[in-house]
Order: structure tokens, then C-alpha cells, then sequence
């Protein structure tokens, strides 16, 4: 896949391959160091499709999953991934802890760092929260998503299916349907598929699109049907059904009727174009079932599937410095 | 520089700021029994006579500050700052809703700097019922002042306007539509939008501005915005002018110096209420200081602790720590030619003090000696961990000035 890579993503000689400390967000990351993290993964798939699913280079580590929102999916994913890789990974939930008492974050933040973890993932409703984390830890961080800011990894995972189902990025077409405006997975996505060259389209309806949002480098439309044409990858977002008390979209049937992804629509977009879905999914109101299980054209289960290998190389990347892999002190 | 005086106090080789003259010349003051004796060219036998005789160096010697609308009452703040009078937000821990608290709150002792309290407008500053603004009046209250927040109830917000005119009190208002910025954080834009943080329209300010200004003029009531910050309320409030209401407006340095820009990444102490604008929008506010839209400019001090500040951008308190740095961010509008230095100190001074009917800010013989001595060029870095006031929360952290105030006289003494 690296070949596909046009010279101007690929690594320039003598830089280094991954400089940072933590994994904040997808914002200030260079092409190259994109490229190499989708590279790490790929290498991380074999392995989690084989029965012994361990290679223990991490072991002896600790991984605290610091979630202060609920969460089932991304959750699991980086406990698999970091379990795979020989980790101690502990799980906390906000639920149980002494947030709920009042304690501040940070304090939170010190007590968590005092025991010594060798790799801190967060996941917190605060845009910001990861950032305000990192600075205070002594080890890396890695952000599982943080308010409506980032979530690195998601966009990595779906670079990575995009790369692996249509054999690049730079010059994909890719249209982000849905709740922009409340979506860190949308913003990430917007950053990295930007960065490698993709055309990224978002639509949704004017009251669920981030205001100068195409100052983020994207189009901006509010006709589905009109941002499909020529889509070769076709990301929607979950419709966040709390929020739709009448302030947002006036009913889940209005917005399936202009913003629901049916086979009729998808038709639309350019022959073969992927589907895909951070999930979880509300089926009939922004996907209709034949599509998001059409296994020729969805990509959702995959997410999931390069979701693991995409932590896995997250986690050892992150980790190699304390660990002392050559070059990397 | 200057210990505590008893009688006379002379300050010679002084350039004299005169906002009501217009002028700047050299000279000195003669202070005696805290009020100003004389100013301007001083026989040398005056001084000589002087029980203290102190040598400005060439500093700018100007009318103390009056600070409209400061959250805290925080005298080292003020006098680090040249702050003489600071008229204090009525959101206080009990909120100055009754004579009693604009009494004590009026009673804190005027050494350094004398606190004007404002009333609050309704009751526990809920917006619902009208406070006892009158009798507060009588208790010491300079004006009626909705404090942090917008009233959303219009009916409500006639009567205290028809109310206060009765009483000849302005009516402070905080411009920004509630139902607007509801859950917002930040104004809408590319960087609220990048961050990721809830951002509402900056029209939610103008929409708040058009409509106390109808109210006001429908009632006949004085109308002071507490701080403006956007392009659209400004041409409200222009038009309001040249239509007779009696309408008036500060702005804070924040917004004249920075956009939402400062606000990357998730910089709690940029987090200001109303927040930070786009570039547009500041270069409005400089342009509504250039034409006299802007009647002054106050510090928008409130200080915040690390409890509320150390947090994420969501959780953080709104505002800044900004009475010790309001002259020296007010001097890079002199710098850059918007004012004359005359003007400037009639924007910080001289103009709130008449405004509110105080007897302060003025270069004159027999008004109160309050006065500050400005080096206008001397060069320093704002440091928020080494201001003198209650904390440090400033978004100027780091930032390079010129000018700064180098001695505050409150009454005749010298302090801090």
C-alpha cells in the first residue's frame, strides 16, 4: 500500500517517523506521519484475523482506559487492542469514580498519573479535556474522543478502510453525511482525509453544519442528492436522536426523507461507491438496513475490524520511546 | 517614589494629561488636604514651600482611572493598575440586591480605591422581580445594572427602565440574547467550529442591543451597554446616537486587541463573556473608539482562580483578570493613533466619571486629588503569575507592552 503513496505524503529522509508524545487529535499531524500510523496497522490485521491473536512486545505495561463518557464500542476495540498487544489494561468508568463526587479533573488526572499507567486513553464530553490531560501526565495519552473536538483513531480506522477498499486517498471523493456539527468523528475525518488529499464534502441540513466550516477546507452542501454525484465514499454520520427535540431537524422522518442513505439515493453516487458508518447505527432514519448490509458496498463492519489494528499501532507507536526501540528514544 | 504625605504634596517635571483641555503639557500638581491646589507651570516657590516635593521624571501625570463594571473589589489590582474608583457588578456572593449590601458594599474603605457599588436590577439577579433600585439609589448605587446576564423577560426590562428614569439612573445592561448563546461558549466561526465548542451567532449581541435600545427609547431611560464587541451593535448604537437616545457604551481591551484566534486551543482565560470575535469584529470595535461611538472603556475585571479556570474549556468560568493591564492595553490605541493620549484618558476617566455623576477623573483645581504617574514608553511584559491582583487570569500572559503606571495617588496619598 505504501506505494500508492504519492512522493509529496511519503516520509522525507531523515525525519522522523512519529515525533509526538500523545495522540490529541488528527490536527497538526504531517501526511507522512498519517501514512506511517496506517502503515503500522496494516501490519496488526493479519494477526488479529489469526486464532492466537497475541504478540506480547508491550508486555509488562499498564493501559488505563480513563472513559468519563460511556461508551461500548471504542471501549472494547482499545481494550482488545491493547490485551492483543500483552498489556495490563485496566477500564475506568467515570460511573464509578470520584468525578461523580466533584473531584476536579485534573485531580483526577494526578490520581490516575500516580499510578504509574504507561498509556492513558480518554474519552471525555468536554471538547478539550484530552488536551488539558496530556500536559499533566507522564505518559502518552491518546484521545478516544473528547466533546465534539476529535477522535483520532476513528479517522485513522477509516483512512485505513478507505486506503485498503479503494487503494488511496489522495483524490477520493468523500462526502460526511449527517450531524456534522455535533461529530468529532467528522471533524477528524475532515482533517485527515483533507491532509492526504482527499475531496471532502459534508452535508446536512443548515442547522447540523459547524458554522465556516469550509474553512475547514471543505464544501458544504444541504442537497444530498446534489453532494453524491461523483461520491466514492459515502460516510454516515449517527443522527444523535437526543438532540433532536424539534430544535435541530423537525423529525426523524423528515431527515430520513432528505438525509437517509437508501439504495435509490446511493445510486447516485459514483459506481461501486463504499458505505461506511462510525456506528452505532439508527437503522432507518440514516441508513436503511439493504444498505448498511450490503456486504459489497458497506465497509461498516470493517471500521470495526481495522478499528483494533489501528490501536494496536497507536499503542506500540506511542509506547516505543519508553520501551527504548532504537531510534526512537 | 512617594511615602505618605501630610499637607502638601508638590510633583514637578510632569507632562499633564488634561482630557477636558485636550492637552498634554509639561508641568506639575500641587496637592493639599487630598485635592488638587494647583496644576500646570508651578512657580518654583510653590514647590519649594511644599511639605513633599516629588520629581515625576517626565511621567505623564492624569486623572486616576474610573473602572466601569469590575466583578471584585480587588484594590491591588486597581492601584497596580491606576484604577481610583472601580463602580463594582452587583454579582456578588449575595448579589447587591438591597440597600444594606449597596451600603456595605459602598463603605469599603476608600484608601486605595473607592468602590461605587451598582444595583442589581431584579432581585437575586434571576430576571424576574425588580429590585428596591431606588433605595439602593439612596444607599449609594450609581446605576441599575442587569449584571453577567441578558433579561429575556422585554416586559420586565421596560418597567425597570421606565422605573430607573424616575430616578435619573442609567440602566446597565449585558447585551447578548440568551436564548442565543444558550450552552455556547465561543462565537461562531472557524475556530469555535475546529475546536469543536458550542458557539452561538454574534448577532446574539446585536439582537440584545436593538432591543433595550427600543425599550430605551420608548421609555426615555439612560441606556449604558457594559461592554460591546461586535460590528452590528455598534451601528445600533451609532444610529441610536444620532437619533437623540440616550444611549451609551464601553468596550474592554480584550476586544479591541484580540479575535477568536486567542481563544486555540482551548485557552480557558480567553474564555470572555461576551467571548472573543472575529478579526472583523475587532477592527469594529477600534473603529467605534476612532469615531466616539465608544463612550469608555473598562477592565471587565474578574478575577478567577485555578477552580475556575483549570478546567476544560466547557467547565470554565467566563472572564479575565483585567484591572493592573486596562491603561497599559489601552495605550496601543495611542500607539497606533486611534486616540490622541488626551482622549484615551477622557475614555477611562474622565468620561465614565461624568457619566455616572462621580466626582472623579478630572484634571481641575479643587477636584479630588486621585491621580496616576504614567511612563508611557516603558517597556514590560505582562506576566500573569506576577500581577499584583487576586489572580492572574489575563489571555495577555507573555505579551510584551509599553507604558505602565508607576505610582497611584488616592486622595492626595500615595498607595500601593
Amino acid at each position: 500500500m505504501a506505494d500508492d503513496v504519492p512522493s509529496e505524503f511519503a516520509l522525507p529522509d531523515g525525519v522522523h517517523p512519529f515525533p509526538h508524545k500523545h495522540l490529541t487529535g488528527i490536527a497538526g499531524l504531517q501526511p507522512w506521519e498519517i501514512g506511517f500510523l496506517l502503515n503500522e496497522a496494516e501490519q496488526w490485521i493479519a494477526l488479529n484475523r489469526a486464532t492466537a491473536k497475541h504478540d506480547d512486545r508491550l508486555a509488562g505495561l499498564t493501559q488505563i482506559n480513563a472513559f468519563f463518557e460511556n461508551s461500548t464500542r471504542t471501549l472494547l476495540s482499545f481494550e482488545i487492542a491493547g490485551k492483543r498487544l500483552g498489556m495490563d489494561v485496566v477500564n475506568m468508568h467515570a460511573a464509578q469514580s470520584s468525578v461523580k463526587k466533584g473531584e476536579t479533573l485534573l485531580d483526577t488526572t494526578a490520581t490516575l498519573n500516580a499510578m504509574k499507567p504507561d498509556v492513558i486513553v480518554i474519552r471525555h464530553d468536554a471538547s478539550g479535556a484530552v488536551g488539558l490531560i496530556a500536559d499533566k501526565v507522564d505518559c502518552p495519552v491518546l484521545n478516544a474522543g473528547d466533546g465534539r473536538h476529535e477522535h483520532p483513531t476513528q479517522a485513522l480506522l477509516d483512512a485505513l478502510t478507505i486506503r485498503r477498499r479503494i487503494g488511496r486517498i489522495n483524490g477520493t471523493v468523500v462526502t460526511i453525511c449527517g450531524d456534522v456539527l455535533h461529530s468529532r468523528v467528522a471533524r477528524s475525518n475532515i482533517l485527515l482525509l483533507g491532509t492526504l488529499g482527499a475531496e471532502v464534502r459534508v452535508v446536512a441540513p443548515p442547522t447540523l453544519l459547524p458554522p465556516a466550516v469550509e474553512r475547514m477546507g471543505v464544501k458544504a452542501y444541504t442537497d444530498f442528492d446534489a453532494a453524491l454525484e461523483g461520491t466514492e465514499v459515502v460516510m454516515m454520520l449517527r443522527l444523535q436522536l437526543e438532540r433532536m427535540d424539534g430544535a435541530f431537524v423537525p423529525s426523524p422522518r423528515e431527515y430520513h426523507h432528505f438525509y437517509g442513505l437508501t439504495r435509490e439515493r446511493l445510486a447516485l453516487a459514483a459506481k461501486d461507491a463504499l458505505v461506511m458508518h462510525p456506528g452505532p447505527m439508527n437503522r432507518g432514519i440514516e441508513i436503511t438496513s439493504d444498505v448498511a448490509d450490503d456486504i459489497q458496498r458497506s465497509a461498516i463492519t470493517e471500521q470495526v475490524e481495522m478499528g483494533v489494528a489501528v490501536r494496536m499501532a497507536c499503542l506500540d507507536v506511542l509506547t516505543r520511546s519508553r520501551r527504548g526501540v532504537e531510534g526512537w528514544a | 517614589m512617594i511615602g505618605s504625605v501630610k499637607g502638601t504634596l508638590a510633583i514637578r517635571n510632569g507632562r499633564i494629561v488634561d482630557p477636558v483641555a485636550g492637552t498634554v503639557e509639561e508641568g506639575g500638581v500641587l496637592i493639599k488636604d487630598g485635592r488638587i491646589e494647583a496644576f500646570g507651570e508651578i512657580e518654583h516657590g510653590v514647590f519649594r514651600k511644599s511639605d513633599v516635593v516629588a520629581d515625576a521624571r517626565g511621567a505623564l501625570i492624569a486623572p486616576g482611572l474610573v473602572d466601569v463594571g469590575a466583578f471584585a473589589i480587588d484594590p491591588k489590582a486597581a492601584t497596580a493598575g491606576g484604577i481610583t474608583t472601580s463602580l463594582l457588578m452587583p454579582d456578588q456572593a449575595p448579589p447587591l440586591d438591597a440597600p444594606a449590601l449597596i451600603r456595605q458594599a459602598a463603605s469599603f474603605p476608600a484608601d486605595a480605591v473607592s468602590i461605587v457599588p451598582l444595583a442589581a436590577a431584579t432581585r437575586g439577579l434571576d430576571g424576574r422581580e425588580m429590585a428596591e433600585i431606588g433605595l439602593m439609589k439612596r444607599a449609594g448605587a450609581a446605576a441599575v445594572c442587569t449584571g453577567r446576564q441578558w433579561i429575556a423577560d422585554s416586559e420586565l426590562v421596560a418597567r425597570i427602565m421606565a422605573y430607573a428614569s424616575a430616578f435619573d439612573m442609567i440602566v446597565v445592561t449585558h447585551a447578548e440574547d440568551g436564548s442565543l448563546t444558550k450552552g455556547a461558549v465561543a462565537t461562531d466561526g472557524e475556530m469555535a467550529s475546529r475546536l469543536g465548542l458550542a458557539s452561538a451567532p454574534a448577532i446574539a449581541e446585536a439582537m440584545a442591543v436593538a432591543r433595550d435600545l427600543m425599550l430605551a427609547e420608548e421609555t426615555g431611560a439612560r441606556l449604558h451597554f457594559r461592554q460591546l464587541s461586535t460590528a452590528r451593535s455598534f451601528d445600533l448604537v451609532r444610529a441610536a446616537k444620532k437619533r437623540g437616545v440616550a444611549v451609551t457604551c464601553g468596550v474592554s481591551p480584550a476586544h479591541f486587541l484580540l479575535s477568536d484566534q486567542a481563544i486555540g486551543p482551548f485557552k480557558t482565560f480567553a474564555r470572555l463573556s461576551p467571548p472573543l470575535r472575529s478579526e472583523d469584529d475587532r477592527k469594529a470595535v477600534i473603529e467605534a473608539v476612532r469615531d466616539g461611538t465608544v463612550d469608555l472603556i473598562c477592565s471587565a475585571h474578574d478575577p478567577r482562580g485555578p477552580e475556575a479556570k483549570r478546567l476544560p474549556y466547557v467547565s470554565a468560568e467566563p472572564g479575565m483578570a483585567g484591572a493592573e493591564t486596562l491603561l497599559t492595553l489601552s495605550l496601543a490605541l495611542v500607539q497606533e493613533g486611534v486616540v490622541t493620549l488626551p482622549r484615551l484618558i477622557d475614555l477611562l476617566a474622565t468620561a465614565p466619571a461624568k457619566l455616572f455623576g462621580l466626582e472623579a477623573g478630572r484634571m481641575a483645581v479643587g477636584a479630588p486629588a486621585d491621580l496616576i504617574l504614567v511612563d508611557d514608553g516603558k517597556p514590560w511584559k505582562i506576566v500573569g503569575d506576577k500581577l499584583a491582583g487576586k489572580a492572574g487570569n489575563t489571555p495577555f500572559d507573555g505579551l510584551p507592552v509599553q507604558g505602565r503606571v508607576l505610582k497611584t495617588i488616592k486622595g492626595g496619598q500615595p498607595v500601593g
